[in-house]
């Protein structure tokens, strides 16, 4: 684990941050881990008392002290309360303060996902960003959960030392000797064991990744036949798991014994050595008992000093992870700039261009303008920059240079509200929320139900949701599980629509539904805008889709190369012709001849 | 299910994995031990050195009371020699201990490792022969758990809740065996102390379990919230929904939180109160050890020994709830593991007893097939067909008329309730899979692609495949120029679930699998998604050349592969209503000139609502 030198500072640092951020809760976790070793080791101390003061004298003069009884029971139970409320202290209040650091940390950490922009988010694999909220921050705080254990322990060898000094001094020098050893054999432990733990954590994960993708793949693995190839790649990580496992089980069951053997060594060399001070009238029995006790009593908590120092590692690992969310730059700005007037919005965009790395643009100067109203169809290649022209205009992602006005106002001016309610984009892959077919498509603003409706009715996902057991009100699963492909794209549709945006893009989505329901949505997108509805673009394959549009606009590596209707560019463009056809050629029906018109 | 007998008629579990939850604890353990033999390996020799480890905890109390009542308390000098003694015995006694309690763990890790890693292995290998259904119908994340998260819980409960458990109550065992030597009084004295905490036990840990498993939702809850600004930060961004999805997230987290907080009061209180109890016992004891003592019927040192045994009872009565709970958990997981291997795959491999398919180009025959799903109706109805040698034929109908599981049928992915599939004049259950798998092959919709190279993912097709073969294959489907423009050919990575690759490319990939089988019964259930039209353009070639020279059925979801092919198959609400070639169909007034109509009329806006738009 920590070869890296600095890692035990740097932990400490981390810890030192969390105690701050929750510095009061903090205190009262280690007072109570404070109580709770002091009211320990004044466990011995009242049990070497009572032997010296009440059990030998009893015993030696036949005759009980009814006051001494009732002084040393309830010094016994004084000692147990207080160690109850320490516990309590220590665990309750301990663990609170674990949870309430994590907390805070994964609030802080989607804040930053929430502020940071879409170039940010397509920089970052989902995996890790999930894992940043999650595993990372887990690992940053669980030392805070051993941590006041481990201050009190630190305690509690002080006072234990001290303890023994009271008692005898020779016998200290028997605590002084095994304490230390006990700690290092601790801290040997940890150090011995954390890499292998680590390792075979690792070996989980990959276990897990091996499963998720061959079920992911059992069609495919079924229909030809290679259960027995997907069964032996699964056993070859399987068998490192437990190789892994096993590795870090030898180390425990070579520690563990010795740790517990120690404590007990420890008391036999104490009564050893203290019969001998016994005899040389140096000490008396009550000492020795209580230094005896002292042994068996602490060498538990002591491992918490191990736990906290094995766990270091983990903490600055995890706390790296979180701090580079954190310490991420960069925003969205919006303006607020409003937009005056109803319906359709005029589109303008002036010589613009985007790269997402530099010196490898995608969009190169564009030009455009769609006036109110109309329908606009994206036609091109994959690659072409179609979905990047999309995003652009929610401001996904803002342009290198040039300007995207809509109704002649820079979007980058308008409040971020008012670009949102103007410009609905319905993007190629869905994502629904987990919550209800009302919350998705609402998105948490207060519609009435017709207009629900209606929307669902003109995305065609009207007929499914009236199917499901609650209609509106049903909820969808995580991610939407429920719903097949086309469902889901037809309920983004229905979020897009049911604001009646000023401006609508649709990249590509329709690409799940049955040719016949696209046809339908397309239809009602149609009649929609008959009556007034968005100025839209559509990124389309199908000729049906282009179809609907008054103007095809035909990109070419970040170009727009060619505009007009597309009767027009069907003759004049060879290349246009080559891919519309052949689409149309592989996929729907070839001879327009057949159906009369 | 044996071959002879009808499916579909036995287990009712078929659909989906039984949760197991009606099985006893006992019941459970008996059988996740049969299941994993390796698990019983030398459990006796085990057992045996956890009760030798025990020993250890009650060496300290013995050797207090022995040096104070035989030496230092005792009448007259000390007998040093004889307190040497002692203590040299302890010490052996503890060294032996600590040797059992090494090798008995060695022993435990290394049985449970291999026994719990080749249930996982088992658990893995079952779930890809469960039925087709069964594997759809199940979330796969639930899947996935029952070979990982589940088979782990066991181990760590075998490993270390469960060693503890043993040793605990080994431990109470010699510590109340030790005292009741010693002074039955006082030992009654210390277990009324500790009564009322034992009592308790069963409800504290069903408290404690119920707060765990909602500490464990809410960590659900959480993760599929912080998913969305993730996974869904475009939407969330483009519709301006940051303030909301800031107070979904900080709800989640807030409950999460609460609940970890409700589960760990019910812990500290637990360890609070068996500390009380503790301290209680150990005033008991010297109030009532003096009082007896005083009596004549105890020493001093059986009085102190009497302190140092109840610390032996304080550790396991605080741990108890937490390892029962543990314990539940474990036996919940392994519970679930069992019901899925006890989950029946239907549909099963004859293996050698078996009849190989026929060395000769295969044909169908489908004898009067009916199909069910288990404890539902029939949605599949008399279905006689031959299919000749080298035809290329298309399915087709409305979603949910019988054509998938047509197909399903011919590839042995579900049998029939009724009737025979001959291929090459075999009854396919009297099939061994290693012929069946090498001349029968499914395409499936969605080609699914692993996070591999593209020769890795293509090698699939046919296992031990050279690089020029492969190659020889592609530019075999017309594929070169495609592939020639890949940035690093065949060891281009293609990412998770082959994004890297755009959607047509891993149809492309999926097609040339299916090449590289080299079936000679080909069964292709076409993709409905968009995709890019140039991609369209290859997938049309290399279908063509991966269909030439073999008999194939394909599920149509185009009318190019209707029009194409020798012979249309007409499904409608689970009959085969129509067959024939294209043109014949067109003709006819039925199905599927209606279903022609409405796939026209897509393509052309503006003639009117297509007629019921099916899901």
């Amino acid at each position: 684990m920590s070869a890296r030198p600095g890692t035990t500072r740097r932990g400490f640092g981390v810890i030192a941050h969390g105690a701050r951020a929750q510095w009061r809760l903090f205190t009262v976790a280690v007072l109570g881990s404070l109580v709770y070793g002091a009211l320990t080791v004044a466990d011995a101390w009242v049990l070497g008392w009572a032997t010296d003061a009440v059990i030998t004298p009893a015993f030696e003069t036949d005759a009980i002290d009814a006051a001494d009884l009732v002084a040393v029971s309830a010094l016994f139970l004084a000692v147990a309360i207080g160690r109850a409320l320490g516990i309590i202290g220590r665990r309750l209040v301990g663990g609170v303060v674990y949870f309430r650091l994590m907390a805070q940390h994964r609030r802080a950490v989607t804040r930053q996902y929430l502020r940071l922009p879409m170039r940010w988010h397509q920089a970052h694999p989902t995996g890790q960003l999930l894992s940043n909220a999650n595993a990372d921050v887990e690992a940053a705080w669980a030392v805070m959960m051993p941590l006041p254990m481990a201050v009190g322990v630190l305690v509690m060898l002080l006072v234990a030392v001290i303890a023994m000094l009271t008692a005898d001094l020779v016998l200290t020098v028997v605590g002084l000797v095994i304490f230390p050893l006990l700690f290092a054999i601790n801290v040997a432990y940890q150090r011995v064991l954390s890499p292998r733990v680590t390792l075979a954590q690792q070996l989980r994960a990959e276990v897990s990744d091996v499963a998720h993708e061959s079920f992911d793949a059992a069609m495919v693995v079924k229909a030809l036949g290679r259960e027995s190839e997907e069964t032996a790649r699964f056993e070859t990580q399987a068998h490192r798991l437990r190789e892994a496992n096993i590795a870090a089980g030898r180390v425990r069951s070579v520690f563990d014994p010795v740790l517990e053997a120690l404590p007990v060594a420890g008391v036999l060399l104490v009564v050893l050595v203290g019969v001998q001070r016994v005899v040389s009238g140096a000490a008396d029995t009550g000492d020795v008992v209580q230094v005896a006790f002292l042994f068996t009593v602490i060498s538990f908590p002591v491992r918490a000093l191990g736990w906290v120092l094995g766990e270091l590692p983990r903490t600055v690992v995890g706390w790296d992870r979180v701090r580079a969310v954190l310490d991420a730059e960069g925003s969205t700005p919006y303006g607020d700039a409003r937009l005056a007037g109803r319906g359709p919005v005029r589109l303008e965009l002036r010589d613009v261009g985007f790269g997402y790395v530099p010196d490898r643009p995608v969009l190169r100067g564009i030009d455009l303008e769609v006036d109110s109203g109309r329908t606009i169809a994206l036609v091109g290649r994959t690659g072409a920059g179609k979905s990047t022209l999309c995003s652009l205009l929610v401001r996904l992602v803002d342009p290198d240079h040039g300007t995207v006005l809509v109704d002649g106002v820079d979007a980058r001016t308008l409040e971020h509200a008012v670009l949102a309610d103007t410009v609905a984009l319905v993007p190629q892959h869905t994502f629904l929320f987990d919550d209800t077919v009302r919350g998705n498509v609402c998105l948490g603003a207060d519609l009435l139900d017709e207009e629900v409706w209606a929307a669902l009715r003109t995305a065609q996902a009207d007929r499914f949701v009236a199917r499901l057991p609650r209609q509106l009100d049903a909820p969808l699963g995580e991610r939407g599980v429920t719903l097949s492909g086309g469902q889901r794209q037809r309920l983004a549709l229905a979020r897009a629509v049911v604001h009646r945006p000023r401006l609508l893009v649709l990249d590509d989505a329709t690409s799940a539904v049955d040719p016949e329901v696209e046809a339908a949505v397309l239809a009602g997108l149609r009649r929609a805008s008959a009556s007034g509805g968005p100025t839209t673009l559509v990124v389309a394959y199908r000729k049906a889709t282009i179809a609907l549009a008054d103007e095809v606009l035909f990109l070419e590596g970040g170009r727009i190369v060619d505009r007009g209707p597309h009767d027009e560019l069907v003759v004049r463009s060879t290349a246009y012709r080559d891919i519309v056809d052949a689409y149309d050629q592989a996929r729907g029906p070839v001879e327009h001849d057949e159906v009369p018109a | 299910m044996s071959t002879g007998t009808a499916p579909g008629t036995g287990n009712r579990q078929t659909t989906s994995v039984a949760s197991g939850e009606d099985s006893g604890a006992w019941q459970t353990l008996r059988r996740g031990f049969a299941l994993s033999p390796a698990l019983r390996q030398g459990i006796r020799g085990t057992l045996a050195l956890a009760v030798v480890s025990t020993v250890g905890g009650a060496v300290v109390p013995v050797v207090v009371q022995q040096t104070i009542d035989d030496g230092l308390a005792g009448p007259g000098a000390v007998d040093q020699l004889a307190v040497g003694r002692l203590l040299l015995a302890a010490a052996v006694v503890v060294v032996l201990t600590s040797w059992a309690a090494y090798a008995m763990k060695v022993r435990l890790f290394v049985a449970s490792e291999n026994g719990l890693s080749d249930l996982r292995v088992k658990a893995f290998r079952h779930v890809h022969d469960l039925p087709v259904l069964t594997q759809n119908t199940e979330r796969r994340g639930a899947l996935v758990s029952r070979v990982t998260s589940d088979i782990d819980q066991v181990s760590l409960f075998l490993q270390y809740a469960g060693v503890f458990f043993v040793v605990s109550i080994g431990q109470v065992v010699v510590a109340t065996v030790v005292m009741a030597v010693y002074s039955w009084e006082l030992t009654l004295v210390v277990w009324v102390c500790f009564l009322p905490l034992v009592l308790a036990l069963r409800a504290v840990t069903g408290r404690m379990t119920a707060a765990y498993g909602r500490v464990r939702r809410s960590v659900g809850d959480m993760l599929s919230v912080i998913a969305e600004p993730v996974v869904g930060a475009s939407v969330v961004k483009a519709h301006a929904i940051e303030a909301r999805t800031q107070a979904r997230v900080d709800r989640a987290i807030d409950a999460n939180y609460r609940r970890q907080v409700e589960a760990q009061r019910l812990v500290a209180m637990t360890f609070a109160s068996a500390g009380l109890a503790g301290g209680l016992a150990s005033a008991a004891v010297v109030v009532v050890g003096v009082w007896l003592g005083v009596g004549g019927q105890l020493s001093i040192g059986t009085v102190i020994a009497f302190a140092f045994l109840v610390s032996l009872l304080v550790g396991p009565v605080q741990m108890a709830t937490q390892v029962l709970t543990e314990a539940q958990n474990a036996v919940a997981s392994w519970r679930r593991v069992i019901a899925l291997l006890e989950t029946p795959a239907d549909v099963s491999d004859p293996g050698l007893s078996g009849t190989a398919l026929p060395d000769r180009p295969l044909d169908v025959v489908f004898d009067d097939v009916g199909f069910a799903y288990p404890d539902g109706p029939l949605v599949l109805h008399h279905v006689d067909v031959a299919i000749a040698v080298g035809r290329r034929v298309a399915v087709v109908g409305e979603t949910g008329s019988g054509k998938t599981t047509f197909a399903k049928l011919l590839t042995r992915l579900m049998d029939p309730a009724r009737g025979v599939v001959r291929v090459g004049g075999v009854d396919l259950r009297e099939v061994p899979f290693s012929s069946l798998r090498r001349r029968v092959v499914m395409v499936p919709q969605e080609g699914f692609l692993f996070d591999a190279t593209l020769g890795d993912n293509l090698r699939y097709g046919r296992p031990g495949a050279s690089d020029d073969e492969l190659v020889a294959a592609l530019f075999g489907l017309g594929l070169g120029e495609w592939f020639t423009g890949l940035p690093d050919g065949l060891g281009t990575e293609v990412g998770q679930r082959g994004e890297q690759l755009s959607a047509g490319e891993r149809q492309l990939v999926a097609l040339m699998r299916a090449a590289l089988a080299d079936p000679d019964l080909l069964v292709l259930d076409e993709a409905t998604s968009a995709v890019d039209p140039r991609t369209e353009m290859l997938l049309a070639v290399a279908l063509d050349g991966l269909l030439r020279g073999r008999t194939s059925v394909t599920v149509a979801h185009r009318m190019s592969t209707a029009e194409a092919a020798d012979e249309v198959l007409v499904f409608d609400d689970g009959r085969l209503v129509e067959r024939g070639p294209h043109a014949a169909l067109v003709a006819q007034d039925g199905v599927y000139a209606r279903l022609h109509a409405s796939w026209v009329a897509q393509s052309r806006l503006g003639q009117g609502e297509p007629a019921a738009a099916a899901q």
